[in-house]
């Protein structure tokens, strides 16, 4: 019986490429379903009702929301290739911490620097710096946050590159200059083909950044 | 081994997160120590072994420590995987038990300490964003006993606590919780039959009287 699976995503979604990347380090056929988000598919409605939200993994008609919880999924059935997720319990939850941090202070604060002016956004940017100099430093020397194997936390967290340039642009500083291992891990992660392969050119990520910003009213 | 290695639990009185923790180890049967932290004075073990939140709960298993509610639950259920299993086996439902604990933490929580810290408009908002939480959580619990099916599991364990805390919300809210979810309130009792849950959870009382005092001396109004 071959599996039927559908990701429902929107392409500069950091929680959809987190899909994206999983499906492909496990090399999972899927058809990719692209949603325009001020026009919800009654696929989208019916699939992810309590949230209404992208991304959405429907593995043979049943959905799995949330990114974090549906690159678990996949891990758990198909766990027979390429394990992204330490089998020991303490490295677990030291995996499933980490990534809870990106979803906690990554995406907010980033957003924040976009969408604010002034002290807030300085704030936001100082924040922004030093959560990911905390990242950095549980890294350490590590190729990737899972040891030698790419894993859980770079997952979560690589997606998030394609903003930076936006970050970098509307907040006026380089991310690069201030967390250079950061960056080196980045592009460590881009020689992966199911990493290179699954992130939009942050150029595009930039150019819709503007589109939003303009219509939003920001400055 | 590994059921010999010392459990420490670091906690705080009225958290419903802490509640989580003690509830899955009740539930295996563990044996641990508790800590009570004071988190106006956080001690320096706390300190230490959440460095990065410096919130409760800790559990800190064999000198190591494990941060966040729902991280900590799965960590008991993966060591102490033969007891009394909380997330379900299939895939498909394990990701449903993470998907309504996770909204517990990202609906139900914020909504509720809204309704206790705000006024006014906000207040109203605040009540309604709670209320229809918990309404779509009784429409995913159906006519099950418990969110975990036949037995009480991961999901049960997430909102449980919040009971607790409900007399407090609806004082302070004007409100009702069994008027607008009676299934959830026959739930809640149901949860409370059980020694892991009634030995656990706070006085409903006991609860009210501490947020008012925790609004007298930080909350201006």
């Amino acid at each position: 019986m071959a599996d039927e699976v559908v990701l429902l995503d929107f392409w500069p979604s950091p929680f959809g490429m987190r899909i994206r990347i999983t499906l492909a380090e496990k090399g999972i056929k899927y058809e990719y379903k692209e949603e325009d988000l001020r026009n919800k598919s009654p696929l989208l409605l019916q699939s992810n009702p309590v949230h209404k939200k992208i991304p959405v993994l429907i593995h043979n008609g049943k959905p799995i929301c949330e990114s974090l919880i549906a690159v678990q999924y996949i891990e758990d059935v198909w766990s027979n290739r390429n394990p992204l997720l330490p089998s020991d319990p303490y490295h677990r939850a030291q995996a499933r911490f980490w990534a809870d941090y990106v979803d906690k202070k990554v995406y907010d604060l980033g957003r924040k620097i976009w969408t604010s002016k002034g002290e807030e956004q300085e704030a936001a940017k100082k924040e922004f710096v030093e959560a990911l100099k905390l990242l950095e430093e549980q890294l350490g020397d590590k190729t990737y946050f899972g040891g030698d194997n790419f894993g859980f936390v770079d997952i979560a967290l690589v997606p998030f590159y394609t903003w930076f340039k936006a970050y970098e642009t509307f907040g006026n500083f380089n991310i690069e200059s201030e967390c250079p291992k950061f960056i080196a891990w980045v592009k460590r992660c881009l020689q992966k083909e199911s990493v290179s392969k699954s992130l939009p050119d942050p150029h595009k990520v930039y150019e819709f950044v503007v589109e939003i910003r303009k219509r939003i009213g920001i400055e | 081994m590994v059921e010999e290695a010392k459990v420490l639990l670091l906690g705080s009185r009225f958290s419903m997160f802490g509640m989580r923790a003690k509830i899955a180890l009740a539930e295996k049967g563990i044996k641990y120590e508790y800590m009570e932290e004071d988190l106006t004075n956080k001690s320096p073990l706390l300190q230490e072994m959440n460095p990065i939140h410096k919130k409760i709960p800790v559990l800190i298993h064999d000198g190591r420590p494990i941060c966040e509610s729902l991280i900590i639950v799965e960590y008991i259920d993966m060591v102490w995987h033969s007891n009394y299993p909380l997330l379900p086996s299939d895939s498909y439902h394990k990701a449903q038990a993470r998907f309504w604990a996770d909204f517990v933490d990202q609906k139900v929580y914020h909504a509720s300490k809204r309704v206790w810290i705000s006024e006014g408009d906000e207040q109203e908002v605040a009540k309604k964003d709670f209320l229809q939480s918990l309404k779509q959580l009784e429409w995913f619990l159906g006519d099950k006993p418990y969110f975990g099916g036949d037995t009480f599991g991961f999901v049960d364990v997430a909102l449980i606590p919040f009971y607790c805390w409900f007399y407090t919300y609806e004082t302070f809210g004007n409100f009702k919780v069994e008027e607008v979810c009676p299934k959830l309130i026959s739930w809640a009792k149901r949860c409370m039959q059980k020694e892991s849950v009634s030995e656990t959870l706070a006085d409903g009382n006991d609860v009210y009287e501490a947020v008012v005092d925790y609004k007298k001396k930080f909350i201006s109004n």
